[in-house]
């Protein structure tokens, strides 16, 4: 699937079977600490079943936002709903939702085998049952013989996945995440991204998940939302949040972009050229409904641009640059350009197989043509 | 002397560089010889009369600062002394009955004054802590005037009200050093996975504050075992405890018997406080 329909377009195809059929909803929520806004007019509906990411820089509001979720801190005002309900006062034993912390909150006193249990004692579940269910989540996040250790005789990484097996193991039918697998080398992190995606597609569970990790949002999640400073700056699939980036934060925070600023002197469309201060003018997608006359910022990523030896007559975004340092990084080469003063990250996927490096034909000092289409260039708003 | 002091430290630092240094090891140092002896000479005093009276608990003589002999003569008569068994066993009782209270109340009083958030919390902080300050003369009359103006008769129920008065601080004390270092978001886990607040209390909260508890409890008790002002003036007719009975004894002379009931009550404080300070080392799991 290369897009999805927004909740407008999907709300407009089937209207009963969507409307208020949400696993999660938060609708205008504020949360005050003192008078810091910790999360700021956040509205957003999350899907049953779907694997919805919070991503955002460290301290916007993610933790925050799945404790009002989980019922450890009421909104300062807002709503949140679960499966359609709004929750209230609901406690959170009350709430259909289990939580991975950030902190793993183990219980010290008991064995692992005993916290993962607990959630199962809880919903009064047969003996036999428990114990079936416990090794199964032990053998999925790869502990079963750790069964009988207590939390303090783990390593960090083991204790994380004691968590996610603690609320794994109760099924539940919206699970949130708080980073889980932050603490896990590059090798099990991966398992166990295959081992969480899959069961979440075949048990049906919906996930929310909250990440560092931008890689880890963009391959696993159905939706991403970016938070800032407590807003959700923008709610898409990761192709949307990429590709489209609603602002400079969103363009910025997710992979890798080149920024020029300058003034729009131009509107033709969906595009907008704009003059930026080395005396150039570039011409990109036009976002967010800009005028002539106001300032605005290119962004274009580095692998969307080309640097070629002879330009094509007549192109638009061609210039004449100087190559000023070359890095080869296996699949690809990260190429630094200056542009006048402007320096500009280009990136050329290594698709030949040589050993010599002089194959490469641009070399630091050399001048080369850089281009891009317009359709890859996105103008933003300041 | 203080300039002596200084000295000592100087050279203690040195000592600690250069361990192996002949020339500073060989010297004498007064200062330090005074510090040693006077350090030597606080621990007599703490416990050489305590070591006598053990020793002389063992005497085998009615009277008289002289040894001659081993027995545990003085030992088997206790166990045949009725009225000093019962009361002991007064003493055990009201210890039991205010250690009770002292833990329900003060494990109750920590929790709030820990989780709840009110104002002027540090001032009803310090409230806590002043028994523990006040002079026991000081609480005893009052006490004594408290019961006597709300006209209640003196006997068990005063002893053990005025036990717990003087014992739930500590209970208290050691619960809150427990939950200082108590992660909240242990308990939110529980709630998070179907605990209510009892569930969570009784599966989670209180196992963790266990130790913490129990030693509480063994100070609870070994202080209202060992208490001898409070209860002298709270107490009322046929309820002398221990303490109480071995003051009376004394006015009829210092004899063996009462040296082998210090001995022991020495022997049961010392458990119980060295349990409590062992529970209080162990930190978590
Ligand atoms: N109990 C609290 N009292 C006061 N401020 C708080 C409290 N909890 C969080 N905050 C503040 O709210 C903001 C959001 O915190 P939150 O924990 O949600 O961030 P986060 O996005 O999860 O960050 P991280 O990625 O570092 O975990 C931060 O500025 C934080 O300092
Ligand atoms: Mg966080």
């Amino acid at each position: 699937m290369l897009f999805t329909l927004s909740d407008v377009e999907v709300s407009a195809l089937a209207p009963d079977l969507i409307r208020n059929d949400f696993a999660v909803e938060l609708r205008d929520v504020v949360k005050l600490y003192g008078t810091m806004a910790a999360v700021d007019h956040v509205s957003m509906s999350i899907r049953h079943n779907e694997f919805f990411s919070l991503l955002g820089p460290s301290g916007c509001g993610k933790t925050t936002c799945l404790r009002m979720i989980a019922g450890f801190e009421r909104p300062t005002s807002g709503q949140i709903l679960i499966d359609s309900k709004i929750m209230g006062l609901t406690p959170p034993f009350q709430r259909n939702v289990n939580t991975v912390f950030q902190s793993y909150a183990l219980f010290p006193h008991m064995t692992v085998e005993q916290n993962v249990a607990f959630g199962l004692e809880m919903k009064g579940i047969s003996r036999a049952e428990i114990v079936r269910r416990v090794g199964e989540a032990l053998s999925l996040v790869r502990l079963p013989h750790l069964a009988k250790r207590y939390p303090k005789q783990m390593s960090g990484g083991q204790q994380q996945r004691v968590a996610l097996a603690r609320a794994l193991v109760n099924r539940p039918k919206v699970l949130l995440l708080d980073e889980p697998l932050g603490a896990l080398d590059l090798k099990l992190r991966k398992e166990m991204q295959i081992e969480l995606k899959t069961l979440q597609r075949d048990v049906g569970i919906t996930f929310i998940y909250v990440t560092h990790d931008q890689e880890e949002a963009l391959t696993m999640s159905d939706r991403i939302a970016v938070m800032s400073h407590g807003k959700a700056l923008q709610i898409g699939s990761p192709l949307e949040i990429y590709e489209r980036p609603a602002c400079k934060f969103v363009a910025d925070f997710i992979g890798e972009t080149n920024f020029l600023e300058g003034r729009v002197i131009a509107i033709n469309g969906e595009f907008a050229t704009l003059s930026v201060a080395t005396g150039h003018t570039f011409t990109g997608r036009r976002v967010n409904g800009l005028q002539v006359g106001e300032i605005a910022t290119l962004s274009v990523r580095p692998e969307k641009m080309q640097l070629v030896e002879h330009p094509v007559d007549g192109a638009a975004n061609t210039y004449e640059v100087t190559v000023f340092s070359i890095a080869y990084v296996g699949s690809d080469t990260r190429v630094i350009i200056n542009l006048g003063d402007q320096r500009l990250d280009v990136w050329e996927q290594n698709s030949t197989s040589t050993l010599n490096p002089d194959d490469y034909f641009f070399k630091p000092g050399e001048k080369a043509w850089l281009t891009f289409k317009p359709e890859n260039a996105l103008v933003l708003a300041q | 002397m203080s300039n002596e002091t200084s000295t000592i430290v100087v050279m203690g630092e040195r000592e600690e560089i250069f361990p192996q240094e002949p020339a500073e090891r060989q010297r004498v140092r007064p200062g330090r010889l005074a510090l040693v002896t006077i350090t030597l000479l606080t621990f007599a005093f703490l416990y050489v009369p305590i070591a006598i009276l053990v020793v002389f608990s063992f005497n085998d003589a009615r009277t008289g600062a002289v040894w001659q002999g081993f027995t545990l003569d003085w030992y088997a008569r206790l166990f045949r002394n009725e009225r000093l068994l019962d009361a002991a066993l007064r003493s055990l009782i009201i210890a039991t009955v205010s250690t009770a209270g002292s833990v329900v109340i003060g494990t109750m009083t920590a929790l709030a004054m820990e989780r709840f958030r009110f104002r002027s919390k540090t001032f009803w902080d310090g409230l806590l802590y002043m028994p523990v300050i006040v002079p026991e003369i000081v609480a005893g009359v009052s006490l004594l005037l408290f019961f006597a103006t709300a006209g209640i008769e003196r006997g068990f129920f005063t002893l053990v009200v005025s036990h717990i008065a003087f014992s739930m601080p500590f209970v208290y004390l050691t619960v809150r050093a427990r939950l200082a270092d108590f992660d909240l978001s242990i308990e939110e886990a529980a709630k998070d996975l179907g605990a209510d607040e009892w569930v969570t209390f009784r599966r989670i909260t209180l196992p963790l504050l266990m130790p913490g508890i129990v030693s509480g409890a063994l100070l609870a008790f070994t202080l209202s075992v060992d208490d001898f002002i409070i209860s002298f003036f709270v107490t009322g007719k046929g309820w002398d405890t221990l303490p109480i009975y071995i003051w009376s004894a004394l006015k009829r002379g210092v004899t063996p018997e009462v040296n082998a009931v210090s001995a022991m009550l020495l022997l049961f404080s010392a458990t119980l406080v060295v349990g409590s300070l062992i529970l209080q080392r162990r930190r978590s799991y």
